[in-house]
């Protein structure tokens, strides 16, 4: 096998740099990829559609329909894990830890959730005492990683950002609640339910805006077709800012779904 | 000689490919399917890179236009000054990619470790053939 | 009149997302939802052909920026058969898939669903497009979709099939992403008809020929065209049977529509057969691939695995059919498209409805089948016919153009595979039919005197009345291939 893959190696490796014969040099200005398509976008790009970051113009406008795909591309992995790994059956084995004493109670078999009282905390197999400073730190921690993740996405017009890097910040802040508690914390603040609906919701945000597009008479996701509800100023960079969102819930929800479905193993317990 | 002169205009491109073909060289040669997985990752990045590096212009900056363009007036921008997005955002959706395929890979094998106890793909392939 | 060519792909798109809500919320709806979308989606795939038919080619222009400055979707009369094609095959597939799903993912049945309607939209959506790199992210839709729902199937081996298929689909569309970054870095431009112009002027540019090896490449590997099929037997035989009847039929031709508007429209077929000269490499590996197909599937014992040898085989006559270089192998292979697509969602509608009463197809159980399954059977026959090239079905004329086109080639051994692996594909269903045809040995059956003791046991009607009307499409597709050649390819072509 190693020797098939060497020699598949070297005739794509070969293949591929016979092509760079002709392709222009590192950083040409005059090079045909910079010259054609992306002067325009560069030169026009602001006037058209009002938003300096040019990246964020070219992604949520011009090739907004590429965009919308990638968010389902997203949806398709949370629902991937989901759908893959989620295991409804419930634990075999449970333990409860007495907490002011420390006991620990091993419930075999499948007996099902018993009511022990508030005095035990439900546990995982592999329990370690929670850091009072890590826990503390997280709590302090999270609401400003997540006004920054809001930041990110509201500010995706005028500097690097966007739906997707807000999103995953956000997604990260929700994670870290999991990895400095326990999963069954992060669960039962953000329920399985929650999740799922709003990664769907993010995605229908999205295709929203654009058929909203449609019905006011132009094709699907042109924004400017938006401007009889919320005015002409700056009517494509609104427009851009809405899927912006929309792509930041759908981000967010998908990376906890992932997060909790890869750690558990499907089976939303114990994680890491 | 023609291959170094090459090597020195274009060594981006050829760095990326070397880059390409070990991430390639990983996915197909190694044992341990996490090998792999991380093998395809590698692949992946390399073309992202790729891609990003035909964007670059000397002497310009990031494509964020600069300057005061609050209503109306603002100088002429240059094509020159700014590099090219349109890579920039053709790579924002291909990492986009990456990134799902490579939780559906990892998925994938958590499922197979819970079926089979093993990731190594010579001992899979025994095991099934063994059925 | 006014047709609506986005919806096309925005209706599943929608649906897939209400159906997302619905599973969590009310999941009894989520499968309703399914169907109003894939028949919103069918009505617009009608509509769209017949006026594309009329009027020539349509241009939508999504978020209203003119290519190649942003996306637009250009439907031809190539564009609007697949499209329509897809559309009715997923729509039929619900109809006849609903007990099977029921069946093999009872707790997230709904989830299913959704993920069936993400896999169609990006089938829908790679044939509608006209932009480079938009292909790529709908081939990406369409393969994680595919992955997911192929590692619900077996319990032992669906997660190795489709990791496995994982590993060897990222690279190939890594190859196609390359390849379009080739062509990128030559003309700048991503929008096909806008790069295919720009491409005609430099035909002798190393670059330009790597970008078409890569791409090329890269859906061969999707296609899965021998020798770089070794993924598809493990992932399509231990898929699911709600989705290996969706993916069976769809996923190879879809590609190969994808080789064939990459020759046609993007780098011509002047670059092609003239500058390259490649036509007798690559119609020499359609034949190895014919036979290869043919001669591995005569060695399989079960029969799904076995038929999904015989999608290999077919993907060689449409891959050695299109590089023929003639205007009649050209036309074979798009024929054969729609053609193989009926013939394998028939054969796979009946392989499903045996499982779905067996739960195995080894040969071994499907002794006595004729008695036990008749309309299955008397289905499975039809498509059998077919893909041996009986006329009046639909096989046999996509068979004739090829091996017409072959002739006028001066492919003698092309057309030579073409007609042993037709000999290959009769002794292989014939020998499944013998062993249909008998009763099991084993069973002491004491009272054999009055004829098959066998009770019937046939597959739900929703599937038996759906492989009905396939059955006919065979045959009404097959009577009326003059009239499609005519009205649709040739226009095409010239």
């Amino acid at each position: 096998m190693k020797v098939l893959a060497f020699i598949i190696v070297c005739l794509t490796g070969g293949l591929l740099l016979y092509g760079t014969g002709e392709l222009p040099g590192w950083g040409d200005p005059a090079s045909p990829a910079s010259s054609h398509l992306s002067n325009h976008y560069i030169e026009h790009a602001l006037e058209e559609t009002q938003v300096p970051n040019l990246v964020t113009a070219v992604l949520a406008d011009y090739r907004g329909y590429d965009t919308m795909f990638e968010t389902a591309v997203v949806f398709c992995a949370g629902l991937a894990c989901f759908l893959l790994l989620r295991d409804f059956r419930p634990k075999k084995d449970q333990y409860y830890r007495h907490v002011p004493t420390g006991v620990v109670l091993h419930v075999k078999e499948d007996a099902g959730p018993i009511d022990v009282g508030r005095e035990f905390e439900d546990m995982d197999k592999d329990w370690v005492p929670a850091d009072t400073i890590i826990k503390t730190v997280c709590r302090i921690l999270i609401p400003f990683i997540q006004i920054y993740a809001l930041y990110v996405v509201a500010h995706g017009d005028f500097s690097p950002g966007g739906g997707f890097q807000g999103g995953v910040i956000f997604g990260a802040s929700l994670i870290m609640i999991g990895i400095a508690t326990n999963l069954k914390t992060l669960i039962k603040r953000i329920s399985e339910k929650f999740l799922a609906i709003f990664s769907a919701i993010g995605v229908l945000v999205y295709i929203g805006i654009g058929v909203l597009c449609m019905v006011m008479g132009g094709n699907f996701l042109d924004y400017g077709r938006l401007s009889p509800i919320f005015g002409e100023h700056h009517i494509r960079a609104l427009g851009m800012l809405g899927v912006e969102i929309g792509v930041g819930i759908a981000v967010t929800a998908v990376m906890v779904i992932i997060y909790v479905n890869i750690v558990s193993e499907g089976r939303h317990d114990e994680g890491l | 000689m023609d291959l170094l002169q090459l090597i020195a205009t274009k060594y981006n491109y050829c760095l990326y490919i070397v880059l390409m073909m070990i991430g390639l060289y990983a996915m197909i040669a190694k044992n341990n399917l996490i090998k792999k997985v991380v093998g395809m990752s590698i692949f992946q990045t390399a073309i992202i890179l790729f891609y990003v590096s035909i964007g670059y212009k000397h002497n310009a900056t990031i494509p964020i236009i600069q300057g005061d363009h609050g209503h109306g007036t603002h100088a002429a921008i240059l094509a020159a000054d700014y590099i090219n997005p349109l890579p920039h955002v053709l790579m924002l959706t291909a990492i986009v990619v990456s990134v799902a395929t490579f939780g559906v890979a990892m998925a994938l094998c958590v499922k197979i470790y819970q079926r089979y106890q093993t990731l190594e793909e010579d001992e899979l392939r025994m095991r099934l053939s063994e059925k | 009149m006014t047709t609506y060519p986005e919806l096309i792909v925005l209706a599943p798109l929608l649906g897939a997302f209400f159906a997302g809500i619905a599973a969590w919320v009310e999941s009894r709806i989520s499968y309703a939802i399914t169907l109003i979308a894939m028949g919103i989606a069918t009505a617009c795939a009608a509509s769209v052909f017949t006026q594309v038919l009329a009027s020539g080619t349509i241009q939508y222009r999504m978020a209203g920026w003119a290519p190649p400055m942003g996306i637009e979707l250009r439907i031809d009369a190539l564009n609007a058969m697949v499209l329509l094609l897809i559309s009715v095959i997923a729509l039929l597939n619900l109809v006849a898939s609903y007990r099977n799903v029921e069946k093999e993912t009872p707790d997230r049945a709904s989830s299913f669903y959704v993920m069936y309607l993400l896999f169609v939209v990006g089938l829908l959506g790679v044939t509608a497009t006209g932009d480079l790199f938009n292909l790529y992210v709908l081939i990406e839709i369409t393969s994680l979709s595919s992955y997911t729902l192929i590692a619900l199937g077996d319990r032992d081996k669906s997660a190795i099939a489709s990791l496995n298929y994982v590993f060897i689909g990222v690279i190939g569309a890594s190859f196609y992403l390359l390849g379009v970054g080739y062509i990128y870095i030559k003309t700048g431009t991503l929008n096909m008809v806008d790069a295919a112009a720009i491409m005609k002027t430099m035909t002798d540019s190393s670059a330009i020929l790597v970008a078409f090896v890569l791409c090329i490449l890269g859906i061969w590997i999707k296609m899965a065209l021998f020798p770089l099929h070794v993924w598809l037997p493990n992932a399509y035989s231990s898929a699911p049977v709600g989705f290996a009847r969706v993916v069976a039929p769809l996923m190879t031709k879809v590609m190969v529509y994808v080789m064939v508007r990459l020759m046609l429209t993007v780098f011509g077929l002047d670059y092609i057969f003239d500058t390259l000269n490649l036509s007798q490499a690559v119609v020499w590996l359609g034949t190895i691939a014919i036979l290869a197909g043919g001669a591995m599937a005569l060695y399989q014992k079960n029969l799904k695995k076995m038929l999904t040898y015989i999608i290999v085989c077919e993907i060689g006559y449409m891959v050695g059919g299109a590089w023929l270089g003639n205007q009649m192998g050209m036309t074979g292979a798009i024929l054969h498209i729609i053609n193989d697509a009926i013939m394998t969602f028939a054969l796979f509608l009946a392989v499903g409805n045996m499982v779905y009463r067996l739960d195995r197809v080894d040969y071994t159980d499907l002794q006595g089948l004729f008695a036990k399954m008749p309309w299955t059977m008397a289905g499975f026959v039809l498509a059998a016919f077919s893909i041996v090239g009986v006329p009046p079905t639909c096989g046999f004329f996509s068979k004739w153009y090829l091996v017409l086109g072959a002739f006028e080639a001066g492919a003698y051994h092309f057309a030579a595979a073409l007609i042993i692996s037709s000999l290959l594909c009769a002794i292989l269903f014939f020998k499944v039919f013998e062993i249909c045809f008998f009763e099991p040995m084993s069973e002491g059956h004491g009272h054999d005197s009055h004829g098959p003791a066998a009770v019937m046991e046939e597959a739900p009607v929703s599937s038996l009345v759906v492989l009905g009307l396939v059955s006919v499409c065979l045959i009404v597709a097959g009577l009326y291939s003059g009239t499609i050649v005519d009205t649709l390819i040739t226009p095409i072509l010239n």
